[in-house]
């Protein structure tokens, strides 16, 4: 390489990073003003942020009550039960033996026997049909053990397996694992999950609104300045800069008082939650969002601020021309 | 450096506030643009400042053909041009500093570069103990020269001023116009609309005049 070559090479380089340099420099100078224009007007700028915080503290108090419930009812599966019906032909005596037998092994945690009779008196008492099975001439119904399987042999695979092994049994007609309930349960969950996903969409739009008018009202507030600015090499990447940087800023800020928000509800909550908990026998304590999701939720807010911004900037800031 | 080749202005609505307008205004001069209200003397002035565009004809400014820049080099053509105006538009919300410094932050100056041109450009008008002032608590006069400072202090190779003295008693544009003339003395090229004839015709400078949007006076320079 000649020493020519070699020297345009490095005024290149340095020009180069000049232009970065110049990039940064102008960056952090319309940071520091920007944040400046927001801190000179405090009430409002609080305003403005407390508004977008209330809307994304909405459904992240959601999010979070829902991940609490989820982490309660984990613990449900295992309280699942199975029922055994018994063929009609067997008597009360080799029922309870029957039901004795299946205690005994390894994958069952506890079982419980209904008698026909008594089965008959339950349904009476629950279904309000009382006359209509007193012209029953004989008991339709057969005996019933529900098992409950070991809670470490609760996955579906070894319920499904204790099911099959069970309704082998001599005597038993038919062996049902009734999880309906949790099935039930979990959609319920899920319904509700979608409500938070669907909500937050909603408050989302919210807020984009919210700050693409606050953006819009502060360049029609600085119309002359806009004005000026372009009749003095503005480009129009300079004047965006501040308005995206503001957006930024409220979309930030939005987010720590939603983090704040749920916060302190939650800390409202954990007395109440705790004393029920109790009343249950549960060591159960509520949780907050949690370092990943605070993360999430603040940087929802700066993402939604920055958009709400740049196309409040765009529709807008075209339209001013100098006069 | 600024060359008017034909140049006509018709607005939509049909009428014309230029026609065929020739003149130049060759670098390092000076020269006045007069005539009544609605002669054309903002509309020529604007199309040098690019805010609107001639419908015919031809502009060069700086060896630079108008009709060709396009869109996106607007803001870069612009910085080589100083814009004064007869109600000095300055940001009221900001100090004498911050106003003069505006186009050096545009063009992105380091600080201390913004700082050191400011205060010189700030001399230059005689308001250097005025920068932390705001611009509501200054005269007539200085807010004026507040403008100029604003003007000069990106060193424009081109000074252009609409009616600059026009809010200004004789003795204040006679201030002003002095000081425009200082800069003109050292190489740069100044062109400024005013109607206030008494004033130009004591300085020796070039007077075009213009009347219904057609040149009648100055214009030497007519190509074939």
């Amino acid at each position: 390489m000649s020493g020519n070559t070699k020297r345009r090479a490095r005024t290149e380089r340095r020009g180069l990073r000049q232009m970065v340099d110049g990039w940064l420099i102008r960056h952090v100078q319309v940071l520091f003003y920007s944040m400046g224009q927001l801190s000179r007007r405090p009430l409002g700028t609080l305003m403005t942020a407390s508004v977008i915080g209330i809307a994304l503290a909405l459904p992240s108090g959601l999010y979070v009550l829902l991940e609490n419930f989820r982490a309660l009812s984990r613990g449900w599966d295992g309280t699942a039960e199975i029922s055994l019906f018994l063929g009609s032909d067997v008597d009360d005596a080799s029922a309870e033996q029957l039901a004795r037998a299946i205690q005994e092994m390894p994958q069952v945690a506890r079982t419980r026997w209904v008698s026909r009779v008594d089965a008959l008196a339950e349904f009476r008492e629950a279904s309000g049909l009382g006359n209509a099975l007193e012209a029953l001439e004989a008991n339709p119904l057969p005996h019933v053990i529900i098992v409950h399987p070991q809670r470490d042999h609760s996955g579906p695979e070894d319920i499904r397996r204790l099911v099959a092994e069970l309704g082998a049994r001599a005597g038993v007609d038919i062996a049902q694992f009734d999880l309906q309930w949790v099935k039930r349960l979990f959609g319920i969950m899920a319904i509700v999950q979608r409500g938070v996903l669907v909500l937050a969409a909603f408050l989302s739009l919210a807020v984009l609104l919210i700050v693409g008018n606050t953006i819009r009202l502060a360049i029609q507030n600085r119309r002359a300045e806009i004005e000026i600015a372009k009749l003095f090499g503005a480009t129009n990447a300079f004047i965006r800069r501040p308005f995206l940087y503001t957006g930024l800023g409220y979309g930030l800020l939005g987010g720590m008082i939603a983090m704040l928000v749920v916060g302190s509800s939650l800390e409202l909550l954990k007395g109440p939650v705790g004393h029920l908990a109790e009343l249950y026998y549960s060591d159960f304590v509520l949780k907050g969002l949690g370092g990943e999701a605070t993360l999430v939720l603040v940087g929802a807010g700066a993402a939604l601020g920055l958009t709400g911004s740049w196309i409040a900037v765009g529709r807008h800031l075209g339209a001013i021309e100098p006069r | 450096m600024i060359q008017f080749n034909h140049v006509s202005k018709r607005y939509p609505n049909g009428y014309e506030a230029l026609s065929h307008v020739s003149f130049e205004l060759p670098t390092g001069e000076m020269g006045f643009l007069t005539g009544r209200s609605g002669a054309g003397k903002s509309t020529l002035l604007r199309l040098i400042a690019l805010i609107e565009r001639n419908s015919q004809g031809q502009i060069v400014v700086g060896g630079q053909n108008l009709n060709r820049l396009r869109r996106r080099r607007i803001p870069y053509y612009r910085r080589g041009i100083g814009f004064i105006f007869q109600d000095h538009r300055l940001l009221l919300d900001r100090t004498v500093f911050d106003n003069v410094a505006l186009p050096l932050v545009i063009a992105g100056h380091r600080h201390q570069e913004i700082g050191r041109r400011v205060r010189a450009a700030l001399d230059q008008v005689g308001l250097l103990s005025k920068e932390r002032r705001y611009p509501v608590t200054l005269s007539g006069g200085e807010q004026q020269r507040v403008g100029i400072a604003r003007a000069v202090v990106n060193r424009p190779p081109v000074l252009l001023g609409d009616e600059p003295t026009g809010n200004l008693d004789p003795e204040l544009s006679r201030d002003i116009m002095e000081l425009f003339q200082r800069f003109n003395q050292v190489g740069v090229t100044v062109l400024i609309a005013t109607h206030d004839l008494g004033l130009i015709r004591t300085m020796t400078h070039r007077i075009l005049t213009l009347s219904e949007g057609r040149l009648v006076g100055g214009g030497e320079w007519a190509p074939a």
